[in-house]
């Protein structure tokens, strides 16, 4: 559990940052929390010779709600989230989640962006910004872009972030309406067996919006649209719920590891997400 | 004098004695970070090696190329078996009578085997070296299932000479180890035959692993001036390593200090010798300095030792009424590459016979066959004596299936086949003689506790609620009764490597009134530093706070067999008395002598010795201590030191009865439990919080067990479980309360009626969280499902019985 000889940088501003990534190309990472990358590199599955920590680096943290938007700093760690009185108000569903991940003293440690960035389909984040609607701000030598979460997942560990970007904030619109984060795992610090964010907005009796997805159970996170949609319009009954999971179910495609065969993980994705929708609509 | 109004009451508690819920000396370092264990140990110009480990769980080494290793700045040495041969330290014997390859002699035979070791100036360059190493593999066939084992035509020790002898008798197959036959074969089966009732199962008690807190290291410091070898290790027998290290190197004993510090934790896992070691020891002796070795956490899970694998067939008869009969059992018992069981030399499966468990069965029949498959070896007993654990699962399954095949309650089928009181000492049909009990006692409290009835109607109105969907939660009682077999051992039947496992204590008061006691056991968390001293304090009437408990240095403590198998306060517990009542015994003369009265004119009254009839003239022990230094007393010689080698003359059997109330999400598999309430009988108890802490302990490693910790491999032989995030560890999050309750049946032979409780909430808590799951589908066909109970097994029992619709 030693990780390969590697150098360490603690630049204060961006742009020296984007400059030491320039100079070192695939050779550099940028380091947030470190508690995805640091285990990787400890057990010599990723070999980072420059490493370039970001704790100092300017602009990067903080957690703002106005206007009805939300933006939180890459740096800001999903202990602050936990603790954020403003965020528990305006997006609770970020506390539910956070307090899902990992355990106290990672999450004193692990950070948003770090979280998102990572692209390990086991991160609880991504899946739940998509279901946000999240856009996700990356800098680059050639200045500042914005992508949506729900394009910015390719594969495991494959995402549109280039090489030589940092990605520096995660902003979405204040959520409405019923939330939930359910999660089934084996043990605390443990990733998901199978997890759903939900967000379900509701009109009378009636679902006007919702949004659907599911993590750890694909190479990406799963915004399951035909999902939300088999939600909209109903008053959620069985048959949309079940016309719901049908189509989430469609949509995942979970492999075998410890945590059990494909054929538990579909059924507690099905029970995780029935949960969920239950969980968000009572809320609504 | 304030002796003199001071109450007895007073005197007594002023002790901090026997029965004293003394607080842990232990702590304030533990608590401060002052802890200090190996990995503290930094001597000057200290060398670090590092492992280069086989990927393959069975391949031919081809060739091994250390040169890219040896260029890097910093690199010593490398290692490999062709340097070690010459020593003839490429082999060492095991603990279980066979050889095990300190690193790959030409082959390996599981993934994470020692290849080669890499001495460097640093850890972190030793880790870079360790890459560098360049080793050709050839794969070879990869057996990972004991029974395909036997058939197959693989040879996986080729070291050994086909048809010869093992160390317990005959092998059967090139990839059989032992056969190890106890009981009566003949009449059990006739009983089988004939019986009203016979419940079968095939109980599979999977691999583990101990996996203490701090993994396993040594640091060998070789002064080749003085020709003195020190060793610190994670040792759990300090004095039988420095004996093997004797008999391994040809240096002389009293040559060689072994020292086992501050240990974090060991439940079994650090019982054995490892290779990393002896390849610390040889790299000392070759570059002069000391060399430390320390292995992370993938290595501890991959390489040392394993506990169970163990696949237990059962049979057990009974008559209608529920009186068994008869027992059988044959195990095929898992070893993995070699066999470095940590047992006692007679007894290669332990004490599993002990697995006729508390029950009065008039005739049993237990068949052990050990097996070699690529999987690592050890085979220890993790956090209980050994094989209990696996003997009193077999047995507390058994009789769940034997309840469900009678259709009859549980609790009252074990009561009505519990050995009574009056029936002790009792001798068991397997050969053991079990000094005390009171069965029914401990099981009707326990009950009553519980609320036993309320529960079953609980239950049954869950299952019917279930049936009509007002539910997907089923509710799980488990059961246990068990017994345990502890205090390994009377030497006339219990060694290891030879040496009896007696232990021993040696205290020397000091003039004021203080004292030392050195053991040959050694703590790795149990508190010996604290209990020990409240033992003392009871029998030599100076208070505990005034003795030091010294364990672990082979240079100043007395022989002993080391801290395993409960076995420190049965042992060592029972020298610790009898040395302190040879101390008391020669206070007796002292005080008499001041007294001027006869030597039986006094007698002892918890810290003094009093004048029969005089209470008012006394002298306490502390003023005798004075004296013994300080006076010259005509045919005593001065001083006031004594040692006691104790050889104890029967196993304790401590016992409890505990009870699990389960919910179990039939939907998620997730299980979780409501209740737990544990009832010990340790015989008397010394330190009731550290008892309490030691049985939470325990029963948390159960919990873990029982609900998912495993060392599981896939076809070819790779461990799937080697790092925390897939070996179930509890944490405070995962840990339910615990209620704890005791009887208190004094073992009749021990010195002071104390029978070992550390292994016990392991032992028993195993099977109550898995009949608990078991019991929670009993209503819906369920007899038996294995272990490990996580989530997607226990979903897949569900779905197997069809609740999931
Ligand atoms: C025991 C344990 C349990 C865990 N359990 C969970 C869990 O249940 N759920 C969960 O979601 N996570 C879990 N984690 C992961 C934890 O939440 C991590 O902290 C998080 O995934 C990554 O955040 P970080 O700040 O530590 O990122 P780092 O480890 O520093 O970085 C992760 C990756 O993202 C890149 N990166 C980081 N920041 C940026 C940035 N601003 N711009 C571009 N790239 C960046 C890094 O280069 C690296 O490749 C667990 C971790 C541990 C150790």
């Amino acid at each position: 559990m030693i990780p390969a000889p590697f150098e360490y940088y603690r630049p204060r501003e961006m742009a020296a940052v984007l400059a030491l990534l320039a100079e070192h190309g695939d050779e550099a990472r940028v380091m947030a929390g470190g508690h995805s990358l640091i285990p990787m590199m400890k057990l010599r599955m990723a070999e980072v010779p420059h490493l370039i920590d970001l704790q100092d680096v300017e602009g990067l943290s903080g957690i703002t709600v106005s206007g009805g938007e939300i933006r939180l700093g890459a740096m800001v760690t999903q202990a602050e989230i936990i603790d954020s009185k403003e965020l528990a108000q305006a997006a609770p569903i970020l506390r539910e989640a956070a307090l899902q991940i990992a355990d106290p003293q990672v999450r004193a440690m692990g950070t948003v962006g770090g979280n998102v960035a990572n692209g390990d389909p086991g991160n609880d984040m991504p899946g739940l910004m998509q279901c946000l609607g999240a856009r996700f701000t990356l800098v680059g030598p050639e200045g500042e872009r914005e992508v949506a979460a729900r394009d910015f997942y390719e594969a495991a560990y494959m995402t549109e972030r280039d090489d030589d970007e940092v990605l520096t904030a995660v902003a979405f619109a204040v959520p409405e309406g019923g939330y939930a984060y359910e999660k089934q795992k084996r043990k605390i610090g443990d990733y998901a067996t199978a997890a759903a964010a939900v967000q379900i907005r509701r009109e009378g009796a009636s679902c006007a919006a919702a949004s659907i997805a599911m993590t750890n159970l694909s190479d990406t996170p799963v915004w399951s649209e035909a999902a939300a949609e088999a939600l909209v319009g109903t008053e959620l009954g069985p048959e949309a719920i079940e016309a719901a999971v049908t189509a989430m179910l469609a949509e995942i495609d979970p492999s075998e590891d410890n945590r059990g065969p494909v054929e538990f993980k579909r059924h507690a994705a099905v029970v995780i997400l029935r949960r969920a929708i239950a969980r968000a609509w009572s809320r609504a | 004098m304030k002796d003199d109004v001071e109450s007895r009451e007073d005197r007594t508690a002023g002790l901090k004695g026997l029965g004293c819920a003394r607080r842990r000396v232990e702590d304030l370092r533990f608590t401060q970070g002052k802890g200090n264990y190996v990995d503290d140990i930094k001597l000057p110009g200290m060398l670090h090696g590092d492992f280069v480990r086989s990927p393959y769980a069975h391949a031919r080494i081809k060739s091994i190329d250390a040169s890219a290793a040896l260029a890097l700045d910093g690199v010593v040495a490398v290692l490999t078996a062709e340097d070690l041969a010459p020593l003839g330290l490429h082999w060492m014997p095991t603990l279980a009578g066979d050889k095990q390859m300190v690193l790959a002699d030409g082959k390996v035979l599981f993934q994470g085997q020692e290849v080669a070791f890499v001495v460097a100036r640093d850890r972190y360059v030793a880790a870079d070296a360790v890459e560098l190493v360049e080793v050709e593999y050839e794969d070879l066939p990869v057996i990972t299932d004991p029974f395909e084992s036997l058939k197959s035509d693989v040879v996986l020790r080729e070291d050994l000479e086909p048809g010869a002898d093992g160390a317990h008798g005959p092998r059967k197959h090139h990839n059989h180890i032992f056969t190890w036959e106890v009981g009566d074969k003949e009449t059990t089966e006739q009983v089988l035959e004939e019986a009203e009732v016979v419940a079968e199962e095939m109980v599979y008690y999977h691999r583990t692993h101990p996996c203490p807190l701090e993994t396993c290291g040594a640091v060998a410091s070789m002064d080749k001036v003085n020709g003195k070898l020190t060793i610190y290790g994670t040792f759990q027998a300090p004095h039988a390593v420095r004996t093997v290290v004797s008999l391994l190197s040809g240096i002389e004993e009293h040559n060689i200090r072994v020292i086992s510090p501050d240990i974090g934790g060991g439940f079994g896992n650090k019982v054995g010798v490892y290779p990393g070691y002896v390849c610390s020891v040889v790299a000392s002796i070759v570059t002069g300095k000391p060399v430390k070795w320390v292995e992370d956490r993938m290595e501890n899970l991959m390489s040392t030792a394993f506990a169970r694998d163990y696949w237990m067939q059962g049979k057990i008869a009974a008559t209608r009424e529920g009186k068994i009969t008869g027992l059988w059992c044959h195990t095929t018992a898992d070893h993995g590459g070699f066999d470095a069981c940590a047992d006692p030399t007679k007894f290669p499966a332990g004490f599993m016979n002990i697995c006729t468990g508390s029950y009065d069965i008039p005739v049993a029949y237990l068949a052990v066959d050990g097996v070699y498959t690529n999987k690592a070896p050890g085979g220890v007993s993790y956090r209980c004596s050994f094989r209990v654990t696996e003997a009193i699962y077999f047995i507390e399954r058994m009789i769940e299936v034997l309840a469900i095949k009678l259709n009859v309650d549980a609790a009252e089928l074990r009561r009505i086949n519990f050995i009574r009181k009056d029936q002790f000492p009792y001798q068991s049909a397997l050969g053991w003689e079990y000094d005390s009990g009171d069965y029914h006692t401990a099981w009707d409290k326990a009950l009553a506790a519980v609320d036993y009835k309320g529960l079953r109607e609980e239950q049954a109105q869950r299952v019917e609620d279930f049936k009509a969907g007002k539910t997907r939660k089923l509710m799980g009682v488990g059961l246990t009764f068990f017994t345990e077999i502890v205090g390994a051992g009377p030497v006339k039947n219990c060694d290891i490597l030879g040496l009896g496992m007696f232990d021993s204590c040696e205290i020397r008061i000091h003039p004021t009134g203080s004292a030392i006691a050195r053991l040959g056991t050694i703590s790795q968390g149990q508190g010996h530093a604290t209990t020990f001293a409240q033992i003392l304090a009871s029998e030599i009437g100076l208070p505990a706070d005034s003795i030091t408990i010294e364990e672990g240095d082979t240079d100043t403590a007395p022989y002993g067999l080391g801290t395993y198998g409960s076995r420190s306060t049965p042992v060592a517990g029972a020298a610790t008395a009898m040395a302190g009542r040879k101390i008391r015994a020669k206070a007796q003369m002292i005080a008499a002598y001041l007294l001027e009265v006869h030597d039986d004119d006094v007698e002892f009254d918890i810290d003094r010795f009093v004048v029969k009839g005089a209470p008012e003239r006394f002298k306490t022990m502390k003023e005798i201590a004075f004296a013994a230094y300080n006076q010259a007393i005509p045919g005593i010689e001065p001083g006031l030191e004594a040692v006691s080698y104790y050889d104890p003359p029967n196993m304790t059997y401590p016992f409890g009865a505990y009870v699990c109330v389960m919910d179990i999400d039939v939907d998620t598999g997730v299980p979780e439990i409501r209740r737990f309430y544990a009832l010990d009988d340790c015989g008397t108890r010394i330190n009731p919080m550290i008892i309490e802490g030691q049985v939470h302990g325990g029963l948390t490693e159960a919990l873990a067990v029982a609900l998912g910790q495993e060392i599981a491999y896939d076809d070819l032989g790779n461990v799937k479980t080697g790092t925390l995030m897939d070996f179930f560890l509890p944490t405070a999050w995962e840990t339910p309360n615990y209620e704890t309750d005791h009887t208190v049946t004094p073992s009749p032979h021990h010195p002071i009626g104390a029978k070992g409780v550390g292994e016990s909430p392991h032992v028993g808590g195993v099977p109550c969280f898995s009949n608990a799951v078991n019991d929670a589908f009993r209503a819906f066909g369920l007899t038996h499902t294995q272990m490990p109970h996580d989530h997607w097994r226990i979903w897949k029992t569900a779905n197997r019985l069809g609740l999931h619709g």
